[in-house]
């Protein structure tokens, strides 16, 4: 299809303008834009708060008669430092042309709201997408992804993943949270790696401390196993973890006694590529066990 | 190649569900079937269409949402359509993650950059949070997001970050919703009892954003305001512009950028019209001036 004859091509600018809010470091000034293609621009302007950009519009006419060439690119091939947006814009192009205009009244629906049944809460880890290992397709999984895929407790720590849980909780009203943890995972190194104390000279130590209990288990189960080994436990321990962190907010725990939410932990080792998956079994008396465990290989 | 449909299909292991597919459904296999034999290429395409048809079929049916069964086949689909067949992909992401993307996304279920972008496992270490937004440098207050960029930047040496924004953002609609006067708490409540203002606290990170807005498009419709807040316009600091600025309060981030190895993009995506708009931020200290 390609779709990249200059017709479908829009592009804007560059206009520029100054603004005396601008957010930006007093000495720093935004210059003029790359192209898409990244290509380097040399006319460097140095006085202050000047900033001009060019935006590339990629549009394809809805109408996908007149598509001149199939798209055909090994979906596994890297995107080489010099096509990386070039690759990423046929990418683009070819998702629209697959799957979104094949599937226009889905995305129309999809338009006017989403009502996805599963929250995921996965590590930003580059192999690890949820999309990617379990499939899902837009509009089916509302997704957190941090380091180390930590969820901190009610009362204390950082925000951004508490207001992701209250929204897909109490607005989107998800039925389904699951947290996945995976092997060789970078975060939970820096945390088994670091001091007994809780560490804030580095914002990694300063968040992995959320999985603190994690680490603390570990330690008092596993000090036989080599460091590689404890990582290892650490990962699976640190779900576990997460989800009674979980619980710890009101309004998913009365949620999950009345069933009306489930909570799951799942763990994917890309090592040897399998799944392993628990279902929190939270019963009215607020005892918690794990049911339907699963592993997946 | 063809081959392959049969053990998608099955691998689902509801022979009912699969008796239920409507004639539409198997024109639709069909017509794969026939396009695989004679465009082997196609291979990866058709298995995802394959598979939303399948995803889309299981949701239509009776029997209702099986998260546990969903999942398994998302996974069992992975395993034999793309671990097992890239081998030497997998076999190096088990020493290492490379990625040359860091990117920030909104946890909305309708705008996966794996989806909309295609990207394969290993090429994009990802955030997602609500309204895809960079707070400031704060080591206690935001030390999620920043533990993330500090690994992006300082261990896997990302090239690009980008900050992708999306049409008709709840997290953004949130942010251009809250009073003007700034005092009044919007607190979402569970049961009339159990309040929080968690998403508050967190989109106001972006709420220079909102007041341009509201400035700039006075007279313009609250959702026309949204759709300004959302997207990068070279007229307004909106939310992805003011990530974008944050992004340089990181010191590595700076660092990076002024030497070069490292560069901000923004990005939008429209689900509406199906459109991707990308841009790029060049960036230069200027020199200090000394008397």
């Amino acid at each position: 299809m390609a779709v990249l004859s200059p017709a479908s091509f829009v592009t804007k600018g560059p206009s520029s303008s100054s603004s005396s809010s601008s957010p930006f470091p007093a000495r720093a000034s935004f210059l003029r834009a790359q192209s898409i293609s990244g290509s380097e621009q040399t006319n460097l302007r140095s006085s202050s708060a000047s900033k001009s950009m060019s935006e590339f519009k990629l549009k394809v006419a809805k109408n996908s008669t007149g598509m001149t060439k199939e798209r055909e690119i090994d979906d596994t091939a890297t995107l080489t430092s010099k096509n990386l947006f070039d690759g990423l814009k046929e990418r683009f192009l070819s998702f629209k042309k697959h799957t979104y205009l094949e599937n226009i009244e889905h995305y129309e629906s999809l338009a006017k709201g989403q009502a996805p049944k599963v929250m995921v809460i996965a590590c930003g880890d580059s192999r690890v997408c949820p999309s990617n290992i379990l499939g899902f397709q837009p509009g089916e999984a509302f997704v957190v992804r941090n380091v180390a895929n930590l969820v901190p407790h009610f009362e204390s720590g950082p925000s951004e993943t508490k207001a992701a849980l209250e929204f897909a909780v109490n607005v989107l009203k998800v039925q389904n949270i699951l947290v996945v943890g995976h092997s060789r995972c970078g975060g939970i190194r820096a945390l088994m790696s670091m001091h007994d104390d809780v560490e804030t000279s580095s914002f990694i130590g300063s968040w992995v401390s959320v999985g603190m209990n994690a680490r603390k288990r570990t330690k008092a189960d596993a000090s036989n196993l080599n460091f590689d080994q404890q990582c290892r436990h650490c990962e699976k321990e640190s779900v576990s973890c997460t989800l009674t962190n979980l619980l710890t907010y009101p309004w998913i725990e009365e949620k999950a006694k009345g069933g009306e939410l489930s909570i799951h932990g799942g763990y994917y080792d890309f090592v040897d590529c399998t799944f392993e998956r628990w279902t929190l079994d939270y019963k009215e008396d607020g005892e918690v066990s794990v049911k339907d465990r699963s592993f997946w290989c | 190649m063809p081959g392959n449909f049969g053990m998608l299909c099955c691998c689902k292991g509801n022979v009912t569900k699969e008796e239920m597919a409507d004639d539409s459904y198997q024109a639709a296999i069909d017509g794969l079937t026939t396009l695989l034999s004679e465009k082997a290429g196609l291979g990866s395409v058709a298995a995802a269409k394959i598979k939303q048809l399948t995803a889309e079929l299981e949701a239509a049916s009776s029997t209702g949402f099986d998260p546990v069964e969903r999942l398994k086949t998302g996974f069992q689909t992975f395993k034999t359509e793309k671990y097992e067949k890239n081998p030497d992909l997998f076999e190096s992401l088990k020493k290492g993650q490379w990625p040359k993307f860091m990117v920030f996304a909104c946890s909305d279920s309708r705008v996966c950059p794996s989806q909309i972008l295609d990207f394969q496992p290993g090429e994009a270490f990802m955030v997602r949070n609500i309204a895809n937004m960079v707070p400031p440098y704060d080591l206690t207050k935001y030390s999620g997001v920043g533990a993330a960029i500090e690994y992006a930047v300082l261990h896997l040496k990302v090239e690009n970050i980008v900050v992708i924004g999306h049409s008709r953002c709840g997290g953004i609609k949130g942010l251009m919703s809250l009073p003007d006067d700034g005092s009044t708490s919007r607190q979402v409540c569970f049961n009339n009892k159990y309040c929080s203002d968690f998403i508050e606290q967190w989109v106001k990170i972006c709420s220079n954003a909102r007041s341009k807005v509201k400035t700039d498009c006075s007279d313009m419709s609250f959702d026309e305001q949204c759709f300004h807040c959302e997207k990068a316009s070279y007229k307004l600091h909106e939310a992805v512009n003011i990530s974008l600025g944050n992004l340089l309060t990181y010191p590595f981030v700076r660092e990076a950028v002024v030497k070069k190895t490292l560069a901000l993009k923004g990005g939008h995506y429209d689900f509406v019209d199906g459109c991707f708009t990308l841009w790029d931020l060049d960036f230069k200290i200027s020199p200090t001036i000394s008397v």
